[in-house]
C-alpha cells in the first residue's frame, strides 16, 4: 500500500511540475500578476509531495518490505538501520528519487528567499526550475521507478546493501554532492530568466551570487567527502584517482569556480555579462551530464546503455532539450544583455579574467580526458584508460599559473594596477613565500623535492599575500579584525582554504611513504621513523560481516599506540572488504591496510605515511567556508530588508509588468568580490 | 559575424550530442587505422623493468611471433585484461612481451610480484617515449609482431576473449599459414 502512495505523490508530483514549468511563464509573459503568483504554491506543493513519495521509500527500506525490487535489491534485513536509510541513495533508483527531492527543495527555497524580488523574475526562475523537474520526473517514473515490485514472488531476504557503501561517509556524500549539482540549476534558472527579460544587471548578479555560492559550496564538501571516503575505505590510501565518476563532480566545480567569480566582475563591473550567462549554462549542463553519466551507469559499463537503450535515449533527449535549447536562447539573445566596461593593465578585472580561462582550459582538459575513453568504446567496442599521468600533465601546470595570478589578487584594483603598486605591496612577500618554500619542506621532511619546494612556495604565495592584505585592512591591530566585510573574510578564508590544499597535494604526493610488509606477531617491523608490532589477529563478529582484526603496535621514540586495521567478510553478498586503520593527524597520517595471511600467523600488511593528507580536505572544508561566509555580507541582508518594503509596490498588477532591475548597488563593499 | 560566434557554444554541443547518439546506431566496430601496420617496428634502446642494468633493443623481434602488450599499475583496465594475458600464455604459449607504460618501477615491479607476471620481461618506458614512437592512445594495447619484426597488428583496449577469439586468433592464423607456405 505505502509504495503505491509514494508512487501516486510521485505523479502528483509530476502535475504540479508541469504547472509549475507553464503557468508562471506564461504569465509573466503575459503579464498576469495571479499567474505568476501561482508558482510560489506550485513550488511549495511540488515539494511536498516528492517528499512524501521519498518518506514512503524510506518506510518500504526501514520495514524491510521486499515486494518492492528497489529495496529487496538493495538492503537486507541485518543492515544496521542508519544504512537501511542511506540505502535509499546507494542505487539508481533511488539516488534520482533523493536528486528530485533535491530539486524541489531548492525551488522551495527560492520561493521562500525570493518574495523580495521582481515578480516576472521570481516567477520566471521558478518555472524554469519547475521544467527542469518535469524532466526529472518524468526520467524516474518512465524508467527509473524506485517503487517497481517485485510481486507475485517476493524475496525472503533482501541482497544487501553494497559493502563499499556502508559507511559514514556514503551516508552524507551523496546528499551533499546533490545538493551542489542541483543547486547550480538556480544559477541557470537566473540566467534564463534573464535572457528571456533581456536585462542582465548589477541586480541579477547580485541575486544570482548568495545561490551559486552556496550550490558550490555544497559540492565542493560533496566532492572532498568522497575524496576522503575514497582515502579510507577502499584500502588504496590515495584520495585522488582522475576516474570518470570524479572527474563528473569536478568538471561542475571548475566552471562552478569560474562562474563565482565572473559573477563579482558583472556585479561589480557589469562587464563579462555574457560570459557568466554562459557559465551558468554550462555548469548546470555539466552538473546534468556528468551526474546522468554516472547515474546511468554509462560510464563505469557502457553495455548498460545496451542493456536498457531507453534510459539512455531519454538522457541524450532530455539534454538536447536542456543544454541545446538554453544555448540556442543564448545565442539568439545575448546580444541583448551584453556590456562594456574599460579595463586595462593588470587590473582585477584582467586577473579575474585568466582565472577564468585558466579554469576553463583545465575544465576542457578534463572533459577531453574523460570522454575520450568512453567515445572510443562507443565507437570500437574497446577499452582503454587515460589514466592520471594525462590529467597530471595538463592539470597540473594549469593550477601552477592560477595559484601564481592568486598571489595578486588581493592587492589587485578594479579597472587599473599598477604593476610597481603590486611589487610595491608584495616583493617582500615573494622572497617569504620563496625562501620558506625551501625551508619548511627541508625542515619537515629533510629531503627536497622540487614538486614539494614549488608547491609549498605557491601555497605560501596565496598565503601570505591575503594575510598581509588582512592585516593592512584590520589597521594592523586584532580588534580591527573584525573590519573587513564577510564578503571580503569570505574570499580570504576560500584563499586560504585554496592555499592549504595545494600545499596538502604538493607535500602529500611526494612524502608520502608506501610499502607492502610482512608481518608476524611480536615482530617488530620498520617502515620510515616507525616502529610496526603485529600483536594478533582475531575474529571479530559485525551486524552482516565476520572480521579479522589486526591490533599493531606503532612506535616511534618513546611514544606509542594501536591501531585496528580489518578484513571483514560480508557474507550476504560474499564480499571481503579492507577496512583500513588510520591515525589521522594535521602532520601526517599512519594508514594501515591489513592484507592478506602469509602463514603461520603472519600476515601482509600495507603501511602508508601519508604527511599532511588532511590538508587538501581541510583546504576544501575552508573554501566551501569561505564561499557561504560571503554570502552573510551585509549588503545582501541589507537589500532583504530594503525590498521587504517595497512588497506592497509589487503586488499591484502594473508595478509587477514593470522593469526587472533594481538600482545598483552602492560600493557598500568595494572589497567582497572574488 | 559577432552574432555567429555566439551560436559556437551550441553548435559545439551539437557536435557532443552527435558523438553519443551514435554510440546507440554504431554496432559494428569501426577501427581505428593504425599506420604502424606492416612497418618494422621501431628501433629503440631501453632498460628492462625486471632488471634495470640490462638494455633491450629492437634486436629482441625475429624468429618467432610474439605479443607486445602496453600497460600500467595506474590503468585499471590494464589490471582487468590481466588474467586473460596469462591465460593466452599458458594455454598458447605465445611469448608477452610487456611495455611498461608512463609507470613508477617500484609499482610496477610489485604489481607484477603480486598479480603473477604473463610477460617474458618488461620493457621500462616511463616517459612514454616508446609509446610516442608506436603511435600508443592510452594502456592498453596490444601489438602482433610477426617473425621478421614487423607490425602486423594492433588493438587498442582490453584484450578479453571475445577480442581474442574474433580479432586476434584469425591474424595468428594468416601468420602462421603464411610461414607454412
Amino acid at each position: 500500500m505505502i509504495p503505491e502512495i509514494g508512487q501516486f505523490a510521485l505523479w502528483l508530483a509530476l502535475g504540479l511540475a508541469v504547472a509549475l514549468g507553464t503557468l508562471p511563464l506564461i504569465g509573466a509573459w503575459r503579464r498576469d500578476l495571479f499567474w505568476m503568483q501561482s508558482a510560489f504554491s506550485l513550488a511549495t506543493g511540488m515539494f511536498v509531495f516528492t517528499l512524501i513519495s521519498f518518506i514512503c521509500l524510506l518506510i518500504a527500506f526501514v520495514t524491510d518490505d521486499f515486494s518492492v525490487a528497489y529495496v529487496a535489491n538493495n538492503s537486507n534485513t541485518l543492515l544496521p538501520v542508519y544504512y537501511k536509510v542511506s540505502a535509499i541513495w546507494g542505487a539508481h533508483e533511488g539516488s534520482f528519487l533523493l536528486w528530485t527531492l533535491v530539486m524541489a527543495g531548492w525551488t522551495l527555497a527560492v520561493a521562500l528567499r525570493s518574495k523580495h524580488l521582481p515578480i516576472v523574475i521570481s516567477s520566471r526562475v521558478l518555472g524554469i526550475m519547475g521544467l527542469i523537474s518535469v524532466g526529472f520526473l518524468l526520467f524516474m517514473l518512465m524508467t527509473s521507478n524506485p517503487f517497481d515490485r517485485t510481486l507475485p514472488i517476493v524475496p525472503q531476504d533482501g541482497a544487501d546493501l553494497n559493502p563499499q557503501l556502508q559507511d559514514f561517509g556514503l551516508i552524507v556524500h551523496p546528499p551533499m554532492l546533490y545538493a551542489g549539482y542541483v543547486g547550480f540549476s538556480v544559477a541557470f534558472a537566473f540566467a534564463i530568466a534573464a535572457l528571456l527579460t533581456g536585462k542582465l544587471d548589477a541586480a541579477w548578479a547580485r541575486w544570482s551570487r548568495p545561490w551559486t555560492n552556496v550550490a558550490w559550496a555544497f559540492l565542493t564538501v560533496g566532492i572532498a567527502l568522497g575524496s576522503w571516503w575514497a582515502y579510507y575505505e577502499l584500502g588504496w590510501g590515495g584520495w585522488w584517482f582522475w576516474d570518470p565518476v570524479e572527474n563528473a563532480s569536478f568538471m561542475p566545480w571548475l566552471t562552478g569556480t569560474a562562474l563565482i567569480h565572473s559573477l563579482a566582475v558583472s556585479e561589480k563591473r557589469g562587464a563579462f555579462k555574457s560570459w557568466t550567462v554562459l557559465l551558468a549554462i554550462a555548469t548546470f549542463s555539466l552538473s546534468l551530464l556528468g551526474a546522468f553519466i554516472v547515474r546511468s551507469g554509462v560510464l563505469t559499463s557502457v553495455h548498460s546503455f545496451a542493456v536498457d537503450p531507453e534510459r539512455g535515449l531519454f538522457i541524450l533527449a532530455f539534454l538536447i532539450i536542456v543544454v541545446g535549447g538554453s544555448l540556442l536562447l543564448y545565442a539568439v539573445r545575448a546580444p541583448a544583455i551584453s556590456g562594456h566596461s574599460g579595463y586595462s593593465g593588470p587590473s582585477r578585472e584582467v586577473m579575474l579574467l585568466l582565472n577564468n580561462l585558466l579554469l576553463v582550459a583545465a575544465l576542457a582538459g578534463v572533459f577531453i580526458g574523460t570522454l575520450y575513453p568512453l567515445a572510443y568504446e562507443w565507437l570500437t567496442g574497446g577499452r582503454l584508460s587515460v589514466g592520471p599521468p594525462f590529467f597530471n600533465a595538463v592539470f597540473v601546470p594549469l593550477m601552477v599559473m592560477l595559484t601564481m595570478v592568486l598571489g595578486l589578487a588581493p592587492f589587485s584594483r578594479w579597472k587599473q594596477t599598477s604593476f610597481a603598486h603590486l611589487w610595491q605591496e608584495l616583493r617582500w612577500v615573494l622572497l617569504a613565500s620563496v625562501v620558506l618554500g625551501l625551508v619548511l619542506p627541508l625542515i619537515f621532511a629533510g629531503v627536497l623535492h622540487w614538486q614539494a619546494v614549488l608547491a609549498t612556495t605557491l601555497g605560501l604565495w596565496v598565503l601570505l599575500p591575503h594575510l598581509k592584505d588582512l592585516w593592512q585592512r584590520a589597521g594592523y591591530r586584532w580588534q580591527g579584525l573584525s573590519r573587513p566585510p564577510r564578503a571580503h573574510w569570505g574570499m580570504l578564508i576560500a584563499h586560504v582554504g585554496f592555499a592549504f590544499a595545494v600545499i596538502g597535494v604538493g607535500i602529500t604526493s611526494h612524502y608520502s611513504v608506501e610499502q607492502d610488509v610482512r608481518m608476524a606477531p611480536g615482530q617488530p617491523v620498520q617502515v620510515g621513523e616507525r616502529i610496526y608490532t603485529l600483536q594478533n589477529v582475531r575474529e571479530r563478529q559485525g551486524p552482516n560481516f565476520i572480521a579479522d582484526r589486526a591490533t599493531i603496535e606503532v612506535q616511534k621514540g618513546n611514544r606509542s599506540y594501536m591501531l585496528y586495521p580489518e578484513k571483514r567478510h560480508y557474507f550476504v553478498r560474499d564480499i571481503v572488504m579492507t577496512q583500513a586503520a588510520i591515525r589521522p593527524r594535521l602532520d601526517r597520517d599512519i594508514y594501515l591496510a591489513l592484507g592478506d595471511p602469509l602463514g603461520g600467523g603472519a600476515w601482509s600488511v600495507r603501511v602508508h605515511d601519508k604527511p599532511m593528507v588532511r590538508w587538501i580536505w581541510l583546504g576544501a572544508l575552508l573554501m566551501a567556508l569561505g564561499g557561504v561566509w560571503a554570502i552573510r555580507d551585509k549588503r545582501y541582508q541589507r537589500r532583504r530588508l530594503r525590498d521587504q518594503g517595497r512588497l506592497d509596490g509589487v503586488q499591484t498588477p502594473a508595478r509587477a509588468g514593470g522593469q526587472a532591475g533594481m538600482p545598483v548597488a552602492g560600493r557598500g563593499s568595494e572589497a567582497g568580490s572574488s | 559575424m559577432s552574432r555567429l560566434k555566439l551560436f559556437l557554444p551550441l553548435g559545439l554541443f551539437l557536435i557532443l550530442v552527435g558523438l553519443l547518439y551514435a554510440g546507440f546506431s554504431l554496432d559494428d566496430p569501426a577501427r581505428l587505422p593504425s599506420t604502424m601496420i606492416d612497418r618494422d617496428f621501431p628501433s629503440f634502446e631501453m632498460s628492462q623493468l625486471e632488471d634495470p642494468d640490462t638494455m633491450v633493443t629492437e634486436a629482441i623481434f625475429g624468429g618467432r611471433t610474439v605479443l607486445v602488450n602496453v600497460w600500467a599499475t595506474w590503468c585499471p583496465t590494464c589490471k582487468a585484461e590481466h588474467a586473460e594475458l596469462q591465460r593466452i600464455q599458458e594455454e598458447t604459449g605465445l611469448p608477452i612481451i610487456g611495455i611498461n607504460y608512463k609507470d613508477d618501477a617500484d609499482e610496477a615491479r610489485a604489481w607484477l610480484a603480486r598479480y603473477g607476471s604473463p610477460y617474458e620481461f618488461n620493457i621500462y618506458d616511463p616517459q612514454g617515449r616508446l609509446g610516442i614512437e608506436l603511435g600508443v592512445y592510452g594502456a592498453p594495447e596490444t601489438f602482433v609482431v610477426d617473425a621478421q619484426g614487423r607490425i602486423q597488428f594492433k588493438w587498442v583496449g582490453d584484450v578479453n576473449r571475445r577480442v581474442w577469439n574474433n580479432e586476434f586468433l584469425p591474424v595468428l592464423q594468416a601468420l602462421e599459414d603464411q610461414a607454412a607456405l
